[in-house]
C-alpha cells in the first residue's frame, strides 16, 4: 500500500482516463478524461445506457485492459503500467470477477469451478478445499458442491460465480451486470448476497448495471454517459 | 516448488477442459485423427516395403560367407568362370572344409519364364545350378517339403517364395526347362532370404541342358570365420591366374537391395509428406475451431489470472493427444494390414523376381509416431498462440 492510499482510504483511483478503440480506420472514443475515486469498503454501482462504456471502465479497473491515456491506480499499484504477465498475476491476487453470464466451466462441478482461482495460489489441496467450502457456504450452496452448472438455475449459477469471485478473498470484487440475465427474484437474491458481502465482510464492490432497482442496493451510484461520469447519487 | 505445481495444475485444468469438450466437437476431431492416422499408415506401409525387401536381402547372406564374381561384373548375370578357376577359388586359404572337401559351390543360373499366380502373366524366375556344398554355404537352408534333388538327375527343388508366387511349383508338378519338363521334388526355405525366390538344380545338369560346357558364373564359399575374409580375398586378388571380385555375401545382398529400398523410401516420404501437409491443415482447422468454441472460456480463465503460457501449452497438449491417437491408430492399421504381407518384385540387379514380406519394424512404428507428433505440434501451435494473444476484454464480449 502506498502512503496516499493509506491516508485517504482510497482503493481505486482512475485519473483522466481516455479509452479509444479502433475498428478498422474508425476511432471509437469510449471514455474521455474520466476520473473516479473508490474508497475501501464501498459498494459502488456504475450505471449508464448500453454502450456507454461501463464494461470498458470496469475492465480498466480490473486490469483486463489498459487506458489509452491517463492512469489507473488500484491498491497502490499503477496497473496501467503493468505488462500482460504482471497483470495476470496482479488480477489473481487482487480481483474477483463476477460476469453477467456466470462464465462457469461446464465440465467442472460447482466446487471445482470455485477452486479455479485458487490454482493460481500456493495453497495446498487441503487448504484449497477449505476455502472452497467456506465460499460455497457464504453463497448458501454447500449442498450443491458436487453439481454441474447445467443442472443449476441461473441464480444458483451466479452464486457459484460469486463464490469463485470471493474465494481468494480479493481486494476488490468487480461485477458486470450480475443480475442482467436473471429474473427479479433471483436477481434480488444476488443483490442481497452482494450487499451482505459488503456490509458484513467489508468487501469493496463495484457493480455495473443498467437496472435502477439493482443500483438502489449500492451505497453510491455513478452514471456514465457519453464517456463521462455525469452525476452521482449517494443512497 | 509450489508455484511450479500450481502452474502445472493450471495447464492440467485447461487441458482437461479441452479434452472434455471433445465430444461436442467430435466430427472435426474424428476427421483430424483419421487424417493423421492415414498419413502414418501410408508412411509406415510404404516404408515397410523397403524394410521387408532389405530384410529379405540381408537375411540371405552372412559375414562369414563370400561370393566371388569375375572382376568388373556387378552381378552374377554378367560374370563367368571356367572349371579351372572355380577350383582355384575353392582351394584358396580361408575357405571352410568338411570331410567332403572345401565348402564352396560353383554355380550358374539361367532365367526361365513362369506365370505368376496372382496375375497369370509371365515373369522371370532364376533357375540356379549348384554344387554339393551349396546348402552349407547358405544361411539356414532347409528342405521343408519333399526331398533334395538327386545329383545328376533332371530334378529341381523350389524356394518357398517362388513356390508361393508362381503357378505350377508344387512338389509333384513339373517345370519346363528348354524343351523338357523337370519334376519338382522339394520345396526349401532359406530364412526368408533371396534363395527362396529361386529354383535349384544340379549345376552339371543345368550346364548340359543349356549347353554351357563346364562354365559357371559365381562361386559361393563359407569361410572359417568372418575374419578369414581378408585372407581369402587377398589370396584371390593377388593370384595372377585369377581376375576376380570378392564380396562378403552380406555386402553383396545389401548392395543389391540398395537401389530399390532407396527408391521405395523416397517414394514413401514424398507421399507421406504431401499427406502430412493435408493433415497439418486438418489439425489447424480442428484446433482453430476448438479455440473459437472456447474463446469465452479461455478469456474467463485468463481474466481470473491464468497465464497465457499455460493456455498455449494446454492447447498444444490437446493437439498432441489427438495427433498421437491418430498416430497410434495409423501405426496399428499399418501393422495389421502390411506386416508380413507377401509380395514379389523385380530385383533389377539380377533381372528376376525376389519374393519378400513387408516388414513393419518397431523403428518404422516409432517413425510414424514421430510424424504424428510433428503434425500435432505444427497444427496446434498457431491456434494456441492465437488463443493466448486474444485481448481478454474483447474475448469476454463474445457469446
Ligand atoms: N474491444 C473493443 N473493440 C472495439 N470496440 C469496443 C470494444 N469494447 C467495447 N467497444 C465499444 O465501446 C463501447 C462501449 O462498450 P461497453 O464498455 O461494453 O459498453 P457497456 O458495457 O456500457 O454496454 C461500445 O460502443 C462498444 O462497441
Ligand atoms: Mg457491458
Amino acid at each position: 500500500m502506498s502512503d496516499s492510499q493509506a491516508k485517504n482510504n482510497e482503493l481505486v483511483r482512475v485519473d483522466n482516463v481516455e479509452k479509444i478503440f479502433h475498428r478498422g480506420s474508425e476511432e471509437i472514443h469510449v471514455l474521455s478524461k474520466l476520473s473516479l475515486l473508490v474508497p475501501t469498503g464501498e459498494f459502488l454501482a456504475l450505471m449508464g445506457p448500453s454502450g456507454s462504456g461501463k464494461s470498458t471502465l470496469l475492465n480498466l479497473i480490473g486490469g483486463l485492459d489498459r487506458p489509452t491515456n491517463g492512469t489507473v491506480t488500484v491498491a497502490g499499484d499503477r496497473i496501467d503500467q503493468l505488462s500482460d504477465r504482471q497483470l495476470a498475476a496482479w488480477r489473481a491476487r487482487h480481483i474477483g470477477f463476477v460476469f453477467q453470464l456466470y462464465n462457469l466451466m461446464p465440465v467442472l462441478t460447482a466446487e471445482r469451478n470455485v477452486e479455479l482461482p485458487l490454482l493460481l495460489t500456493t495453497l495446498t489441496k487441503a487448504q484449497r478445499q477449505k476455502h472452497v467450502a467456506t465460499a460455497l457456504a457464504m453463497v448458501g450452496l454447500s449442498h450443491r458442491a458436487k453439481h454441474y452448472p447445467r443442472t443449476m438455475s441461473g441464480g444458483e449459477q451466479q452464486r457459484v460465480g460469486i463464490a469463485r469471485g470471493i474465494v481468494t478473498d480479493p481486494t476488490l470484487l468487480l461485477c458486470d451486470e450480475p443480475t442482467g440475465d436473471l429474473d427479479r427474484k433471483a436477481g434480488d437474491e444476488i443483490l442481497n448476497l452482494l450487499q451482505a458481502l459488503n456490509r458484513e465482510h467489508g468487501k469493496t464492490i463495484i457493480m455495473v448495471t443498467h437496472d435502477p432497482h439493482a443500483s438502489a442496493r449500492a451505497a453510491r451510484t455513478v452514471h456514465l454517459t457519453k464517456g463521462q461520469l455525469t452525476r452521482e447519487a449517494v443512497a | 516448488m509450489n508455484a511450479m505445481l500450481n502452474w502445472l495444475a493450471q495447464i492440467a485444468s485447461i487441458t482437461k477442459f479441452g479434452l472434455m469438450s471433445i465430444p461436442q466437437r467430435r466430427g472435426a476431431v474424428f476427421a483430424t485423427v483419421i487424417g493423421i492416422a492415414g498419413v502414418v499408415a501410408v508412411l509406415v506401409g510404404v516404408l515397410s516395403i523397403g524394410a521387408g525387401f532389405r530384410r529379405a536381402m540381408t537375411n540371405s547372406g552372412s559375414a562369414d560367407a563370400a561370393i566371388v564374381l569375375r572382376s568388373g561384373s556387378d552381378s552374377e548375370m554378367v560374370s563367368g568362370f571356367g572349371r579351372a578357376e572355380t577350383r582355384l577359388i575353392a582351394d584358396a586359404p580361408g575357405v571352410a572344409r568338411n570331410k567332403d572337401g572345401p565348402l564352396a559351390s560353383a554355380e550358374l543360373f539361367v532365367i526361365i519364364n513362369l506365370a505368376k499366380r496372382s496375375t497369370g502373366t509371365d515373369a522371370n524366375v532364376p533357375l540356379r545350378g549348384v554344387e554339393g556344398a551349396a546348402v552349407s554355404v547358405r544361411e539356414n537352408l532347409q528342405v521343408a517339403e519333399g526331398r533334395m534333388f538327386a545329383w545328376g538327375k533332371n530334378e529341381v527343388i523350389v524356394g518357398r517364395g517362388a513356390s508361393r508366387e508362381f503357378a505350377g511349383l508344387e512338389v509333384g508338378s513339373t517345370v519346363k526347362v528348354g524343351r523338357e519338363a523337370w519334376p519338382v521334388v522339394g520345396v526349401f526355405t532359406a530364412n526368408g532370404g533371396v534363395a527362396e525366390s529361386e529354383i535349384w538344380t544340379d549345376a552339371k545338369v543345368l550346364q548340359a541342358a543349356y549347353k554351357r560346357g563346364d562354365s559357371f558364373q559365381s562361386v559361393y564359399a563359407r569361410l572359417n570365420s568372418a575374419a578369414a575374409f581378408t585372407e581369402f580375398k587377398d589370396a584371390l586378388t593377388s593370384n595372377p591366374q585369377l581376375n576376380v571380385k570378392v564380396l562378403r555375401q552380406s555386402e553383396h545382398y545389401a548392395a543389391q537391395s540398395e537401389t530399390l529400398t532407396r527408391l521405395i523410401s523416397t517414394l514413401g516420404f514424398i507421399i507421406a509428406f504431401l499427406m502430412a501437409i493435408g493433415a497439418v491443415f486438418g489439425a489447424l482447422n480442428t484446433m482453430y475451431s476448438a479455440v473459437a468454441a472456447r474463446t469465452r472460456e479461455i478469456a474467463t480463465l485468463r481474466a481470473l489470472g491464468f497465464g497465457s503460457g499455460a493456455v498455449v501449452i494446454a492447447l498444444m497438449i490437446e493437439s498432441l493427444v489427438l495427433a498421437l491417437l491418430g498416430g497410434a491408430v495409423g501405426a496399428g492399421l499399418a501393422y495389421a494390414a502390411f506386416n508380413n504381407y507377401r509380395a514379389a518384385t523385380m530385383n533389377w540387379q539380377s533381372f528376376s523376381q525376389v519374393t519378400f514380406a513387408f516388414a513393419v519394424t518397431p523403428h518404422l512404428l516409432v517413425q510414424g509416431v514421430v510424424w504424428a507428433t510433428l503434425i500435432g505440434l505444427i497444427g496446434g501451435l498457431l491456434p494456441a498462440i492465437r488463443a493466448a494473444r486474444q485481448p481478454i476484454a474483447a474475448a469476454l464480449r463474445e457469446l
